[in-house]
This record gives C-alpha cells, structure tokens and sequence, in this order.
C-alpha cells in the first residue's frame, strides 16, 4: 500500500475513477441498447466530443492558472467562419496553410484576452466575457449575415471527417478525433514532464509563492490564454471541416460545453490542480451520455436535465473521494517524512560538526 | 488610493459616463428625455436590471451565480405548465415561486453544506435548470393567461410606471437597506472579503450564502413571472442567456468578482449607463449587435482604465519620492 501510496497522487485515481465511470456508463447503455457495443456508436460519440476536447485542453491551462476564457465559443465562430469564407473563395488553398491560418487567427484573439488579463490586471472574467460579446459582435457585423455553404467548399475539407487514419480492425479512428487524441497526448506529456509547462500549475496553486521564487506570472498567464485562443481557433477549423454550413451563430455556448467537460474532468476551478487527460475524459463522458440518452429514445428534451444532474454528481463525488484519498496518503506522506528526518539527524550526529 | 476613495470615483466614473451619455442622447434625439421613452427604455430589460439586484449580493459575497435565467425559464415554465394543467393563476405563480426557491435550496446545499464551488454547482443548475424546463413544455409555446396577468406585465400601473418597474424600486430599496443598513450586509461583505478568517471569528459563513443563494432564484424566479406577464406566453428557452448580461451589468457597476467590494448605487448607475446607451444607439439605429460588442468593450475598458491610471500615479509618485 505505502509503495502504491508513493507512486501515485490522489489525482491520478481521480482521472481512473472517471474512466470506471465512463466504463459503467457505457456498460449500463449497452444493456438497454440494441447493437450498442459497435463501431458507430464509437464513431459517433468520437465526433461529438473531439472538438469539444480540444478546446478543453486550451481551458484546462488556463484555469490553471487561476483563470477562466469564457470567450472560447466566439473564437472558434469567428476563426471556423472566417477560414471557412477564406477556403470558399481561394479553394486551391493549400490545406496546412489553412489550418495555420485557423490557429493564428484564433491565437490573435487569444493575444488580445492575455494582455488584458495580465498586463492590464483586469479580471479574466470580465475581459473575457467582454470578448466573448466583441468577437461575437464583430463576426456578424462583419460578415453581413452571410453564410459558409458545404458546396463552396473544396472536396479535401468535406471529406476530411470521413477520413479514417488508424484502422484498427473494423474500428476507424478519424482524422478529426486522431488529432484531438494527438493534442491530448502532447499537451499531457507537456505539462507532466517539462519545467515550463509545470508553471501552469504554480502559479494556480499558490500565486504568492509563485511570485517569491521569481516566477514570471504574467508571461505564463499571457501564454495559457494564447494557447487556448490557438486551441480555440484550431476547433473552429474542425467545426468549418465537421459541419461545412457555418452561420455566424456557429460555436455559440460552446463556452459553457467546454467548462463543463474540464469541471466534470476534475480540473480545480481554483486553479493549481486538474489535467488535460482529466479534461478529455470529461468531455468524453458527456459525450457518451449525449449520445446514449439520444439512443435510448429518451426524449431529447431530458437530456439538459440528466447532465445538470452528472454535472453536479461528478463535481461532488470528486470532492469528498478526493479529500478521502487526501487523508490517506496525506497520513503516508507524514510517516515518509519522519523517516527521512530520523535518517537525517541519525547522520548528522554521527557525523562530528 | 484608499479603497473608499476607489469606490468613489468609480461612481464618480459612471456618473459622468451616465450624464454625458445623456447629454448625448437627448442632443441627438427629440424624442429622448420624454418620459414614455424613460419607462419604454426601463421596461425593455426590466426583468434583467431585477436579477442584477441579488447578482451584486451573490459576487460581494464572494460567490457567482450563473444559474438565474435557467431559474427565470424554470419559473415561467412551472407557471405555464401547472396553469395549463387546470390551476388557478394565483396558485400556479406561488407554484413558479416554490420551483424559484427549491432551485436556491439546491444550490445552497451544494455549495453552503457540501462546501463545492459555486461557479460549478451553478453551470450544473444552468443546464439543469433548463432542461426540466425543456421538460415540461418541450417544443410548445403556452400562453392564454388571465387579462389581468398580462396587465401586470404589459400595462402602466402607478402612474407611468408598470408592476415590474415599480417592482424594481421597491427591491432595489430593500436590499440597498439589507447590504448598507443591515448587519446581514456586513456578513456578506465579510464573507466575501475572506469566508477563512469569517469562519473562524465565528461568522456562521454557510448560512449567509445559503441566504444569499435561496434570495438570488428566489428573485430571478419573479423576474421569470414578470418576463412571462410582459410577453404573454412561455416558452423552453424563455430568458436563455441572461446571466451573461446580469453579470455584465453587476461588473460594470463596480462590483468586484472576487467579492467583498462593491455597493449597489454603482450597480444602478451601471444599468442607467447600459439602458441610456442601448436606448441611445437604438434611437441612432445602431444595431442590437453593435450594441452588444459597445457594451462588452465598456465592460473591459471599464476595469481597465482605472487600473491603468492607477498604475501611472503610482509610477508619478515614485519617481517624486
């Protein structure tokens, strides 16, 4: 147990227990629905969720931080429509050019959020509900209520959802949730293993501290909210690929999908702790639950209700596990700790001054 | 700067802003300082400037409460429904009044007893507010009130002023009285300030933002009835969205969103400030988008100035010393 106890934090079983959760989910769906456990149900939920992750990779960091972007929603509208009236007059764009021009499109706005909130000081809440407003604003107003229509577009983009780049077996992995699995693994590995990406993580769990060992808080924050408006523009890409019809309406509360997934995935909303892995399990599980109350035949107006529900089941299950698992390694940690000072003093003294 | 002395001229702020947009307006258009224009500009988001009453006490008491147009659209919804099911209208409005309370109940549960972070507990009561309201009318549009329900909402009755613009003076009064002239009101900003060190002077910190919790959906499921009154009928998504701009409003008004600051004159001035200037750019046919975008701009610059100020006197005063 003390050698379980030293290998894994409390958090790492948070994002296990979700994983059980989504598991027993999908167990319980499966009984009441024909021909559940297929291909396409994994499909299906596999593209529901594989925007909403990306973006909630970009939340995590900045929540992190002690922060909320609650403009995401406009940016992936502004970045999915403007690329989409881009690619639909130039349709011999080259492809990478254009979801380049998605992510620095969608960074550009995150820059404007980041000097706000950490040069200006201005509170992220209030910079990026004004965002959310301005980007929004400026996208209908700009575009004069015009649309991006599947027909202009180039035939690479329509069929790039379809595209399946990891058969396994009949199970296709499409490009769309390939990436998203691809931006999880990195941004994990990421904010694991380098000492620049742990600064997320410092500066939300004790800002003060942070500030004591010369940490540089404003680049940090500045660059969470970068990368989340590059995450953000890069989903508007998917959005403009998933969908090809881009009104100006398009990603419109998409904001709110996103916090849910990282809150249901046990990313703190106080910042300090949570993973990116954490955030795309819970975008997962709301996925799945989506689709499976959809199969059920469950009146599609149940469902707002049933997630209000989970929503508050996960955040609440998690706290009182988690303090649980506190404790108990807590107890491991203090026990590790005498033992090391006991050697400690024991070689001191051995040892003439 | 002294935080009295940030208060101040943070009103001081928008009261310039608020007669300058005035000054503006009534220049631009004739029709501006007539008093039907006055009511019209109030009446239009009435039920909005009500909820950004007990929003103000929600956020200076360290809390958020995104939950309120879910709890107005659950309100309007359990009005329409129970009535439509054969109850008396007065029965049917204390039944949207109890749906309003239970929603508050819940809330406070989870984040005064359980202790969970009010900004997810309340995403949670956003979603699921909304759904059982989604649940009980699905896709219909109920309507067919009494005449006299729908004279409250649509109909002048003190003088110029309808049931739901008297009504806001009248709350708007009580809780300037309860967060100014009541002991309740230094709780709360005591436990906005710090909820740790109130605790531990023996502040009972969980009932104060129990009240403040059940208070909030209690006023935002009256607000929902007074938004059904002025529309006549009910639908799923009835006021969908309306907590971006209650809280837009509260902010604007000089409440900080990590508590403890803030007072509800700055919040009025700020709603005066949003309608004269909505009214303003709709009379010189700015568009509602537009209007919008201006608003969210107002908001950011709004914080952004002053600290930026701030931060330049501070520079000027170091370098005299």
């Amino acid at each position: 147990m003390n050698w379980l106890k030293r290998r894994v934090r409390p958090e790492q079983i948070r994002e296990l227990s979700l994983l059980v959760l989504i598991l027993a989910a999908i167990v319980f769906f499966g009984s009441f629905i024909d021909n559940y456990y297929s291909f396409r149900t994994f499909n299906r939920i596999a593209s529901s969720v594989a925007i909403i992750t990306v973006v909630a990779v970009g939340q995590t960091l900045v929540v992190l931080t002690r922060n909320i972007d609650l403009s995401v929603g406009s940016i992936v509208g502004f970045t999915a429509y403007f690329v989409g009236t881009l690619i639909a007059s130039h349709n011999g764009i080259n492809p990478i050019l254009a979801v380049a021009i998605a992510i620095a499109l969608g960074a550009a706005l995150g820059v404007v959020n980041g000097v706000i909130v950490a040069w200006g000081k201005v509170p992220a809440v209030v910079v990026t509900l004004g965002t959310l407003a301005i980007y929004r604003g400026v996208l209908v107003d700009l575009s004069g209520a015009k649309t991006v229509t599947t027909d202009s577009l180039p035939q690479w983009l329509i069929d790039l959802p379809l595209v399946n780049v990891a058969p396994i077996g009949s199970l296709d992995i499409r490009a769309l949730f390939m990436l998203a699995l691809v931006i999880v693994v990195v941004f994990q590995i990421g904010t694991t293993y380098l000492s620049f990406a742990r600064r997320f993580y410092a500066i939300g769990s004790n800002p003060e501290a942070a500030q004591l060992i010369g940490l540089p808080i404003k680049s940090v924050v500045f660059l969470a909210f970068v990368i989340c408006g590059a995450l953000s523009g890069l989903a508007g890409f998917m959005l403009l690929a998933r969908f090809g019809n881009i009104t100006v309406e398009a990603g419109r509360g998409l904001e709110l999908s996103v916090v849910a997934a990282v809150v249901v995935g046990g990313v703190n909303v106080f910042g300090g702790s949570g993973t990116v892995t954490g955030a795309m399990l819970g975008a997962v599980m709301i996925g799945t639950l989506e689709q499976s109350l959809f199969r059920l035949g469950i009146s599609e107006f149940w469902l707002d209700a049933v997630l209000g529900l989970l929503i508050l089941l996960a955040v609440a299950s998690d706290a009182v596990i988690l303090q649980r698992l506190r404790q108990l390694w807590g107890g491991a940690e203090l026990k590790l700790m005498a033992k090391e000072t006991d050697s400690v003093s024991s070689e001191q003294s051995a040892s003439p001054p | 700067m002294s935080a009295v002395g940030t208060l101040k001229s943070w009103e001081a702020m928008m009261l310039a802003l608020l007669v300058a947009i005035i000054a503006f307006n009534s220049v631009g258009s004739p029709y501006f300082l007539s008093v039907g224009n006055f009511v019209n500009l109030f009446q239009l988001s009435i039920e909005k400037s009500i909820v950004a009453l007990t929003m103000a006490l929600v956020i200076i008491g360290g809390e958020i409460d995104l939950s309120v147009a879910s709890v107005m659209g659950l309100a309007a919804c359990v009005m329409a429904w129970t009535f439509h099911a054969g109850v008396p209208m007065p029965a049917a409005i204390l039944a949207a009044l109890g749906a309003g309370i239970l929603a508050g109940l819940n809330n406070a549960f989870w984040i005064a007893r359980v202790g969970l972070p009010s900004l997810a507990v309340t995403l949670a009561g956003l979603i699921g507010y909304r759904g059982v309201a989604r649940i009980l009318l699905e896709d219909r549009a109920i309507g067919g009130f009494p005449d006299w329900f729908n004279t409250i909402g649509q109909q002048a009755l003190i003088g110029p002023l309808t049931a739901a613009i008297a009504i806001f003076f009248v709350l708007f009064i009580f809780f300037a009285i309860v967060l100014h002239g009541s002991a309740f009101g230094r709780l709360v900003y005591v436990v906005g300030s710090n909820a740790q060190a109130a605790r531990y002077s023996g502040v009972r910190v969980g009932l104060v933002k129990a009240a403040l919790f059940v208070g909030s959906a209690f006023v935002a499921a009256l607000a929902g009835i007074l938004y059904a009154a002025r529309l006549g009928s009910v639908r799923g998504d009835m006021a969908e969205g309306f907590e971006l701009d209650v809280i837009t409003a509260v902010l604007l008004g000089g409440v900080s969103i990590f508590g403890g600051k803030g007072n509800l004159v700055g919040v009025g001035l700020a709603l005066l400030v949003i309608l004269n200037l909505r009214n303003g750019m709709g009379l010189a046919d700015i568009t509602g988008n537009t209007q919008n975008y201006v608003i969210g701009g107002l908001l950011i610059l709004s914080v952004l100035i002053p600290n930026m100020w701030q931060e330049l006197t501070n520079k000027w005063r170091g370098r005299e010393t």
